[in-house]
């Protein structure tokens, strides 16, 4: 019941077949978040190419499907894209998710992320959804300052 | 003997928590006490009785409100001593929760305010704690290991969940054994006796994390020969707020004060203090008053219900969960996978899924509330190599019927994520 609405049949795909997961070589730049309250860990690089595009965002990790399908998710959307862009998703990512399940979420930004609407009225899962996507915020911030 | 006497109905009735519903009428199946107790009317009526009638500060008030107050808080203290066996009440030191019993034994060490020999503790002594604690048991240690630059050593862990008891963990520069009597993920009970044993052969104390084992087990203080022993009032049907520390007392004389503050002197002037006696030294300040009450009548209730009554309905349980746990497929227990020497906690874990996942989805669907995560141990978890588990814990309340409800659940689980 409310517990299904979270676990959508998308986050379920991407739990089950994660995209673009596994470190790859070259990378700018390598972070490491954990959630401590749960121990869910991500390993995260990124290799940032000419005009700020996002050549690769590889990924390494352990923790709930919430959290592994969000950086498959997340893999999806800033692969291809520029920093500009992709910090753009991160911030309206990171507003439907903190909205407590009261922010409509915009559908043409997020693509695929919007299957996470349903984490945002779980505040104990939130961190969950967060933790790769505050990761690659992470990384592509430090890679710039590079 | 009248063991195996628990009318589990009847205890039900006690708790008024069991009476409500979840959001969409689900039924509450609650396998968390491990975490948390939930708490029956007797406690609530206890305290609210309290609040409402009785209430002042206790200790320093000279009228009827203070002197009802002072009596109930300290008859807390006589309940509290005699439902663990303390041969004397002074040897019952209140505090806020297993936590704070842990970290004042830990600041008695190596402290120049205390020269008593055997609370020494400087490079080259050791403090002996173990693979399966909570980090409740580990940290103040951590701490008092980087304050005095003494070694942190540990019995591991074996494969079943068991203390690895190897020779050389004790030493006679052990000064400090801290032991879970039983863990709060493994729900392996261990043998408290021996270790004491082991420990005042080397010359060194030893304290037990009795957490887990007050709530569950009679647990005798004096017998288990143990010198120190910390337990939680919210985890034996008592409210939060409240923990206890038992020590031996001539211990407890030695050892300097913990917290300073009102209540815990016996005079004062500007540059120095003088003390009270034991237990009052080592409870500075308005003490958590009606918290206190509370868990006098919490030993009230286990009593009334009989310890062994309890352990051996827990122990039913145990076996019943064991067995029906088994059935799950890819379902690995986290620890003793039979009924010797453990209590009734159950962890595990489901092959490819995330407790986590586990977790929400049997509160979500069913109403059956465990426990995910690291439990507060996180080196026990590094140990298995996995990061998390899903605990079942179960209590006085709990039947079969939710163990049932469990099991459902976690097919039903098995089905989302396959
Ligand atoms: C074995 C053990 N030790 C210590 C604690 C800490 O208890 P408290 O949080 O009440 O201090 C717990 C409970 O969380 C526990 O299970």
């Amino acid at each position: 019941m409310i517990g299904e609405s979270m676990y959508q049949e998308l986050i379920l795909e991407h739990y089950k077949h994660p995209q673009g997961r596994g470190l790859r070589e070259p990378y700018d730049t390598e972070v490491h978040h954990v959630n401590p309250t749960c121990g869910d860990e991500i390993t995260l690089r990124v290799k940032v190419g000419d005009a700020g595009k996002i050549l690769d965002v590889s990924y390494d990790g352990q923790g709930c499907s919430i959290s592994q399908a969000a950086a498959s998710v997340l893999h999806e959307l800033a692969t291809g894209s520029t920093v500009e862009e992709s910090l753009s998703v991160v911030e309206e990512f990171t507003r439907l998710m903190q909205g407590r399940g009261q922010v409509e979420a915009d559908e043409e930004v997020l693509g695929d992320a919007v299957a996470f609407a349903g984490v945002a009225k779980f505040p104990a899962r939130v961190k969950c959804a967060l933790l790769s996507w505050m990761a690659y915020k992470d990384a592509v911030v430090r890679s710039a300052a590079q | 003997m009248t063991v195996n006497s628990l009318d589990v109905e009847r205890i039900r009735k006690d708790f008024p928590v069991f009476s409500r519903e979840l959001p969409d009428g689900r039924p509450l199946v609650y396998l968390d006490s491990g975490n948390s107790s939930q708490k029956p009317n007797q406690v609530i009526e206890t305290m609210r009785e309290h609040l409402a009638l009785h209430y002042s500060n206790v200790g320093r008030a000279m009228h009827v409100l203070g002197a009802e107050s002072t009596e109930a808080y300290e008859g807390a203290r006589d309940k509290v001593a005699a439902f663990v066996g303390a041969p004397s009440r002074n040897e019952v030191i209140f505090t806020k929760n297993a936590s704070e019993a842990l970290n004042l034994i830990a600041y008695s060490f190596g402290n120049p305010a205390n020269t008593d020999p055997r609370f020494t503790l400087g490079p080259g002594d050791e403090i002996v704690i173990s693979e399966m604690e909570h980090h409740s048991n580990i940290v103040p240690w951590q701490l008092l290991a980087q304050r005095t630059g003494a070694t942190l050593k540990w019995f591991g862990v074996t494969d079943d969940g068991r203390l690895d008891l190897a020779p050389g963990v004790i030493t006679e520069r052990t000064k400090i054994v801290s032991i879970a009597h039983q863990s709060n993920v493994l729900g392996t009970v261990n043998p408290v006796a021996e270790l004491a044993r082991m420990a005042h052969e080397a010359g060194a104390l030893i304290a037990l994390d009795a957490s887990q084992s007050v709530p569950h087990h009679p647990v005798n203080v004096a017998e288990m020969g143990a010198d120190f022993v910390a337990f939680t009032g919210h985890k034996m049907v008592g409210p939060s707020g409240i923990g206890v520390l038992w020590g031996r007392a001539e211990l407890l004389e030695a050892m300097p004060p913990f917290l300073g503050g009102g209540e815990m002197i016996e005079a004062v002037w500007m540059d120095r203090a003088t003390y009270a006696p034991v237990p009052h030294k080592f409870e500075a300040g308005t003490p958590p008053i009606v918290e206190a009450i509370g868990l006098g009548a919490a030993a009230d209730y286990l009593t009334v219900v009989g310890m062994e009554a309890v352990e051996a309905h827990e122990r039913e349980l145990t076996a019943y969960a064991l067995e029906a746990l088994r059935e799950v497929p890819t379902l690995r227990v986290i620890g003793p996978e039979t009924l010797e020497g453990r209590g009734g906690t159950v962890s595990f874990t489901l092959e490819g899924i995330h407790p986590h996942d586990v977790g929400q989805i049997l509160d979500d669907q069913f109403g059956v509330a465990v426990r995910v995560g690291h439990h507060c141990a996180r080196p026990l978890h590094l140990r298995f190599g996995i990061p998390a588990t899903t605990r079942a814990s179960f209590y006085l309340y709990n039947t079969t019927g939710e163990i049932d409800a469990l099991v459902r659940g976690l097919h039903h689980v098995q089905k989302v994520f396959a």
